[in-house]
C-alpha cells in the first residue's frame, strides 16, 4: 500500500474538528494570578499563536485545556465538551494532541515504540490477546504500525526508527515529539514551542511539517513559539499574554501594530 | 537497538519480529536443546537447584513487570508468594481441588488482592507507594501466623506449617485404566508440538541461511519420537505401564517430575511476558514509568494501568506462590517474610531491571550463589569436623556478604544489570575491531 507523503491514512477516521473557545478562564496558584479572565476561540483548521514575554501563563493556558490544571473560573470548550470537567486521559480520545515544552518522550523507548504509544487509545485488545501475541493481537498491531509509518514519512524520521528516543539529538527529539502527538490522528494539535532552541534549518524543517499537517490533514494548530518571525509568517491570527491578561488577539498585522502589544515587547518608552 | 545489516524486511510483520536475525534463532533452539537435556544430565540434586531458580524466575518476571517496567517498587512481594501458595495449598489441602486448577485459582486469587493494594497507587508514588505495598506484607504475614484454619498438624502438634499433599505430575495408573484416552491426548499433544513448529518455521522462511532450519527439526523429531514412543507402549497391551515408569512421579518428592512441570510453565510465562511488552498495554506501562504526564496526555488512564499492572504482576507471582507450595511438603510464613521481598528486589536490580531475560538472569544469581558458595566451602574445608563445624558457622555470614556485595558492583559497574553487561559484552564482540 502506497501512500503519498501528505495523505492522511484512509483506515483511520480523523477526529472532528471543533472550534475551541476558552471563556474568562482565571487561575490561581496561591496569590499568584496565572491567568486573569481570559477569553480567546480558535477555529478549525486555523494556525493560532499564543504569544507572550516569559512567566505570561501561555504554557499554564494550555495546560489549562489539557486538563493538567483546574482553572478557579471559566470553562473551556472544545464543541459541546467543557474541558475543565474531562480527566487528561479523555483528550486524546476528544482529538486533541500536545508536544511538550521541555520534552516529555520515553527516553527508554524506541523511536518506533514512542509514536506506537500514540496510537495506544485507538487500539482495543485486551490482556489476553497481548499475553499472547497472536492472531487478534498481532493483528492489531501491525496495522497501527502501518499509520505510524505514514507519520514516520511525513516527519522524516526513518532513519532513527529502531533508535532509543534517549540517544537522539534535541531536533530529533522535538521531531519524534511532534510525530508521537500526530499518532493519535488528532483534530486539535497543541504545540508549546516546537522551535525552542534550534538552528534556522531545524526551525524551517518544523515549520514545513507543522504547514503540512495544518494544509493537508487539516488539523487545528495552537501554537506558543518565540520567535517572532515565523509566528507572524505562519498564523492566521495570535493572541498575545501579559501577566496572564490577554492584551492583544487578531491577524498577525493587527497584533504587530497593536500599541499595548508594542509596550509590552518592549517597555514603556519603546511604545 | 540498531538494525541488522544484510536483512531486508517485506512487510511489518516480519520488521517486528522478535528474534530476526539467524544466529538469535540458533541459539534460541540451543536453549530449547539445553532445556530438554538437562534432566537427562543432571543430578537429582542439581535438578533442586534448577527447579528453584524456575520458582524465582516466574517470581522475578512477575516482579519486574511492576517495579522493572511499570516503575511502582513493591515491597509486597513475599506477601503475594504467600498468596499464591496459600491459596493453592489450601484448595488442595481443604477442597481437594485437582493441583493444575488449584495453581490457576491461586494465582487468580493473588491477582485480585494484588490489584486491591494497587489501588495506593492513585494518590502514591515512588518511596510512598513502596511503604504502601509494604502493608500487605505485615498484614498477609499476621494472617498466616494468627488465623488457625491456615495452621497445620505436625507430629500430633498444631503449627505454622501448612501441609500439602503429594500430588502426581502423571498419574501412570489411570492411564493404564484409560489407554484410548491417553493416547488420544498424546496425538492432540505431537498435533500441537507440530503446528507450533509449523508456525515457527513459517516466520523463518525468508531466511538465506539453513542451519537454524535443521536444528529445528531435530528438537521436533526428538520431541514426537518420545511421544510415539508412548503411544506405542499404550497400545501393547502385555506392557503394564508401572513396569515401564517405575519412578514416583510426585512433585514435591521427583525432581524430575517438578522440572517437567515448572520448564514449560516458566518458559510459558517468559513468553508471555515478552509478547506482553510488544504491545499497547506493555507500551503504557512503560510509559507510566518513564513520563507518567505525557502518558496521561497521550490518553493513557494511569490509574487503570498502574492497578492492571499490579494484577499481571500478582498473578504471576502468585503462580511462582503455587509452584513453590507444589514443590514443597509443607509451607510456612518464614519462607515469605520481608527478606524475601528484599531477595526479590535484588534478583531484579543485578539481573536488569525492565528487562524479561534480566529477571531470570538475576534468579539463577540469586539461587545459585549461595549454593556455590557452599560446594566451594565443603571443598576447602574438607572432612575435617573441627574445620567444618568452623565453616558451618561462617557460611552465613559468607553468604550475606557476598549477596550485598554483589548487588553494591552491579550498581557501581552496571547498573543495567547482567542483562546490560551481557549485551555490552555481545556489541564489543559485534562491532569489534572498531570501538563503536
Amino acid at each position: 500500500m502506497v501512500f503519498s507523503r501528505f495523505e492522511r491514512p484512509y483506515e483511520d477516521n480523523p477526529a472532528p474538528r471543533h472550534a475551541l473557545s476558552v471563556e474568562n478562564v482565571s487561575l490561581r496558584f496561591g496569590g499568584v494570578k496565572a491567568l486573569s479572565d481570559v477569553s480567546l476561540d480558535v477555529q478549525p483548521r486555523e494556525i493560532f499563536a499564543i504569544i507572550g514575554p516569559n512567566g505570561a501563563g501561555k504554557t499554564s493556558l494550555l495546560n489549562c485545556i489539557c486538563g493538567l490544571y483546574h482553572p478557579q473560573e471559566g470553562r473551556i470548550l472544545y464543541g459541546d465538551v467543557n474541558l475543565v470537567q474531562t480527566p487528561p486521559h479523555r483528550l486524546a480520545h476528544l482529538g486533541i494532541a500536545r508536544a511538550f515544552q521541555n520534552i516529555e518522550l520515553f527516553t527508554h523507548m524506541t523511536v518506533q515504540d514512542n509514536l506506537m504509544l500514540g496510537r495506544h487509545i485507538h487500539m482495543k485488545k485486551n490482556i489476553l490477546d497481548a499475553l499472547l501475541y497472536w492472531g487478534r493481537g498481532q493483528r492489531e498491531e501491525i496495522e497501527h504500525r502501518r499509520f505510524v509509518e505514514h507519520v514516520i514519512d511525513l516527519l522524516e524520521i526513518q532513519h532513527i526508527r529502531k533508535q532509543l528516543v534517549g540517544s537522539l539529538a534535541y531536533g530529533l527529539q522535538k521531531r519524534v515529539e511532534l510525530g508521537r502527538a500526530l499518532c493519535i490522528n488528532p483534530g486539535l494539535i497543541l504545540l508549546d514551542e516546537p522551535m525552542a532552541g534550534m538552528n534556522v534549518e531545524e526551525k524551517k524543517d518544523i515549520v514545513r511539517y507543522v504547514l503540512d499537517i495544518n494544509e493537508e490533514w487539516g488539523v487545528t494548530i495552537v501554537l506558543i513559539e518565540h520567535d517572532m518571525g515565523v509566528v507572524m509568517d505562519i498564523s492566521d491570527r495570535v493572541a498575545v499574554l501579559d501577566f496572564g491578561i490577554l492584551i492583544g488577539l487578531g491577524t498577525p498585522d493587527e497584533v504587530r501594530n497593536n500599541p499595548t502589544v508594542i509596550q509590552a515587547y518592549l517597555g514603556e518608552e519603546g511604545g | 537497538m540498531p538494525s541488522q545489516s544484510g536483512i531486508y524486511h517485506e512487510d511489518y510483520a516480519s520488521d517486528m519480529q522478535l528474534r530476526p536475525t539467524t544466529m538469535q534463532r540458533i541459539r534460541q533452539i540451543a536453549i530449547v536443546a539445553a532445556v530438554l537435556l538437562m534432566p537427562f544430565i543432571l543430578g537429582s540434586n542439581e535438578l533442586r537447584i534448577v527447579n528453584q531458580v524456575l520458582i524465582a524466575a516466574v517470581g522475578a518476571v512477575g516482579l519486574n513487570i511492576l517495579t522493572g517496567y511499570t516503575g511502582q517498587i513493591s515491597l509486597g512481594q513475599g506477601a503475594f508468594l504467600a498468596i499464591g501458595a496459600y491459596g493453592c495449598g489450601l484448595m488442595m489441602a481443604f477442597f481437594n481441588v485437582p493441583w493444575p486448577i488449584a495453581l490457576l485459582l491461586g494465582a487468580s486469587i493473588t491477582a485480585i488482592i494484588g490489584g486491591f493494594f494497587g489501588l495506593p497507587s492513585l494518590r502514591l508514588k515512588g518511596l510512598y507507594l513502596a511503604v504502601a505495598t509494604l502493608s500487605a506484607q505485615v498484614i498477609v504475614e499476621w494472617v498466616i501466623k494468627r488465623w488457625d484454619p491456615i495452621d497445620g498438624e505436625l507430629d500430633g502438634r498444631t503449627t505454622d506449617a501448612l501441609n500439602i499433599p503429594s500430588n502426581l505430575l502423571v498419574n501412570w495408573q489411570w492411564v493404564d485404566a484409560n489407554r484410548w484416552l491417553a493416547t488420544v491426548g498424546i496425538v492432540i499433544l505431537i498435533g500441537a508440538v507440530l503446528w507450533v513448529t509449523w508456525r515457527l518455521q513459517s516466520n523463518f522462511q525468508r531466511d538465506r541461511f539453513m542451519a537454524y532450519r535443521y536444528l529445528l527439526y531435530v528438537v521436533v523429531g526428538l520431541i514426537v519420537v518420545f511421544l510415539s514412543g508412548l503411544i506405542v507402549i499404550l497400545q501393547t497391551p502385555m506392557l503394564s505401564l508401572q513396569d515401564v515408569f517405575t519412578e514416583d512421579w510426585r512433585l514435591n518428592g521427583n525432581e524430575y517430575a517438578f522440572y517437567c512441570f515448572a520448564m514449560p510453565v516458566t518458559i510459558l510465562v517468559i513468553m508471555a511476558a515478552t509478547n506482553l511488552f510488544r504491545t499497547h498495554i506493555g507500551r503504557a506501562f512503560i510509559a507510566i514509568r518513564d513520563q507518567d504526564i505525557a502518558a496521561e496526555v497521550m490518553g493513557v488512564n494511569i490509574f487503570r494501568y498502574k492497578v492492571l499492572s499490579f494484577m499481571v504482576s500478582s498473578f504471576i507471582v502468585g503462580l511462582a506462590g503455587g509452584m513453590l507450595a507444589l514443590h514443597s511438603t509443607a509451607i510456612s510464613f518464614e519462607r515469605f517474610t520481608i527478606e524475601v521481598s528484599i531477595e526479590y528486589l535484588a534478583m531484579i536490580i543485578i539481573g536488569g531491571l525492565g528487562s524479561v531475560s534480566g529477571s531470570v538472569y538475576g534468579a539463577a544469581f540469586i539461587v545459585i550463589l549461595p549454593e556455590l558458595l557452599r560446594t566451594l566451602g565443603r571443598t576447602i574445608a574438607g572432612t575435617d569436623p573441627a574445620s567444618l563445624s568452623q565453616f558451618n558457622r561462617i557460611l552465613p555470614f559468607a553468604q550475606q556478604g557476598v549477596f550485598g556485595a554483589a548487588i553494591l558492583i552491579t550498581l557501581i559497574v552496571e547498573s543495567g544489570g547482567i542483562r546490560k553487561i551481557w549485551q555490552n559484552t555481545k556489541d564489543y564482540f559485534r562491532l569489534w575491531p572498531f570501538e563503536y
